[in-house]
């Protein structure tokens, strides 16, 4: 395996779009974290005014749900959540201005078409490692819907989050070459 | 004899679920560790290799630290296994989403519960309520079980009914077509739970219960020893891997549990446990079923000890 690429967010997002399906990145910079109840809102305002609320234009969502701070850290424990579970609203918002979306698991063909089309990605971090990813969050902020509890959509500092680049930018996925291997 | 206390079964909770959130099991913990030694750091494998050590090194960081080995400290399945002798007052289970709240608040973990599934999904903020049950065993000693479930690898579980011709090829496909279509979703290497029998609400309850044997113990019999190697290696066969990043474990472990049924019936209930399989085991009572003030956790070879 190479060495892993490191990447800051938003603002190195080409070097992550040149990088082949299975390639480990380092990811640095700013992610917010977006989650099913969160995905249902970012869609109806979407909708309704015709872009994305709270700046998310340009930047990357991380599917997850993190607990609440703990051990100096501002979370205890972060990780992916189930990706294809926002596969209702990623192409939408992958068309609106997402660059990037990190969880786990398979995506539909239509996220898949979105990434190619949009020339973005989907990232996989490994799940149930959720003490070693939190290690990785220098800080967060809760910016809306804090109502949703560990829903609420929080800006994070990330510094060194390793994942994987599952669907490159050309809409190459790692998990289908995988299958289609076996 | 004394009734049990629901006081006692409710600080059996609140101590499994602190140890369990932050304490990955010593049976899924050595397994991971069997899996890393035979996966080779060079070429095509180098990714598994990766994956396990990340896995392993969570452990030790949640244990040191004290913080959740997933961000998805679960919904609680509590079981109470009651001996021959026990008496259970009706309100034995009373204390226990006071406990539930107790431990998630007092630990750090995540509120995951929402009111309702289907009219108000607003989150308990709580994680209360936890999914109770009992259970009469043989013997004196009565137990408590208790399980922290993720959403991730339980939305990845299935239940089939198939014609009794469909036979063990049948049953081996639904367990196959689950691993092959969820494993992503579920965290893997998993624990693969298969109950077969019983009757469609009850063999969900065996694939769960399956969960609960220590990786490496015995089936319930060389029959069924035999079909879980069939399975374990059919499923790693698949190649899909730890984190589903390719490689040869795919699962750790498939605990089958069987059960009588009708005639006409072959229910199949496969239930995917994550690689961070959290559950723990309380004695509530002494080998002569008179109830502990304190419950004892129990041994690592009785079941998922801390």
């Amino acid at each position: 395996m190479n060495s892993p690429i490191r990447v800051s967010l938003p603002d190195e997002v080409h070097i992550l779009n040149a990088q082949p399906a299975g390639t480990k990145v380092l990811l640095s910079g700013t992610l917010y974290t977006m989650r099913d109840a969160g995905h249902e809102r970012c869609l109806a305002h979407l909708r309704e005014h015709g872009r994305l609320p709270f700046g998310l234009e340009s930047q990357a969502l991380f599917y997850a749900g993190p607990t609440p701070a703990r051990a100096g850290r501002p979370f205890g424990a972060i990780g992916p959540t189930t990706a294809s579970r926002m596969d209702f609203a990623a192409p939408e918002l992958y068309r609106a201005g997402i660059v990037s979306t990190i969880g786990k698991g398979k995506r539909s063909d239509a996220v898949v078409d979105a990434c190619r089309e949009c020339g973005t990605t989907y990232l996989a971090c490994v799940g149930g490692a959720a003490a070693l990813l939190a290690k990785a969050v220098t800080a967060a902020e809760c910016v809306a819907w804090e109502d949703l509890g560990t829903e609420a959509l929080h800006r994070i500092q990330v510094d060194g989050l390793p994942a994987f680049v599952e669907v490159d930018a050309e809409g190459h996925s790692l998990y289908r070459q995988i299958e289609a291997a076996s | 004899m004394e009734p049990l206390d629901p006081h006692a079964l409710a600080k059996a909770v609140y101590a499994g679920i602190r140890a369990c959130a932050v304490t990955l099991r010593p049976d899924c913990r050595a397994a991971l560790e069997e899996a890393r030694s035979s996966a080779h750091d060079a070429g095509h494998a180098a990714r598994e290799a990766a994956v396990l050590d990340d896995l392993l090194e969570n452990a030790a960081i949640a244990a040191a630290d004290g913080v959740p080995l997933c961000q998805d400290t679960g919904s609680v399945w509590v079981c109470l296994e009651a001996g021959e002798s026990a008496l259970i007052p009706g309100s034995i289970f009373s204390q226990v989403d006071d406990a539930v709240a107790r431990a998630y608040q007092e630990g750090g973990l995540r509120m995951s519960i929402v009111e309702d599934a289907l009219f108000n999904r607003a989150n308990t903020r709580t994680n209360a309520p936890a999914f109770c049950e009992a259970r009469f065993v043989p013997g004196r000693t009565s137990k408590l079980r208790v399980m922290l479930k993720g959403g991730g690898s339980d939305n990845a579980s299935r239940l089939a009914m198939l014609p009794p011709g469909a036979g063990r090829a049948g049953v081996k496909q639904v367990v196959l077509d689950a691993v092959r279509e969820k494993a992503a979703n579920a965290c893997p290497p998993l624990v693969v739970g298969v109950g077969v029998g019983a009757t469609f609400d009850k063999v969900a309850g065996l694939s769960k219960r399956a969960l609960l044997r220590p990786v490496g113990g015995a089936a319930a019999s060389e029959e069924a020893a035999a079909f879980e190697r069939e399975l374990l290696e059919a499923i790693n066969a698949s190649g899909i891997g730890p984190a589903a990043l390719g490689g040869a474990h795919t699962a750790l472990a498939v605990h089958l549990e069987t059960a009588p049924c009708h005639i006409a019936a072959l229910p199949v209930a496969v239930n995917l446990g994550c690689c961070a399989m959290r559950s723990a085991t309380f004695w509530l009572t002494d080998e002569e079923g008179r109830p502990l003030d304190e419950p004892r956790p129990a041994d690592e070879e009785e079941g998922c000890a801390l």
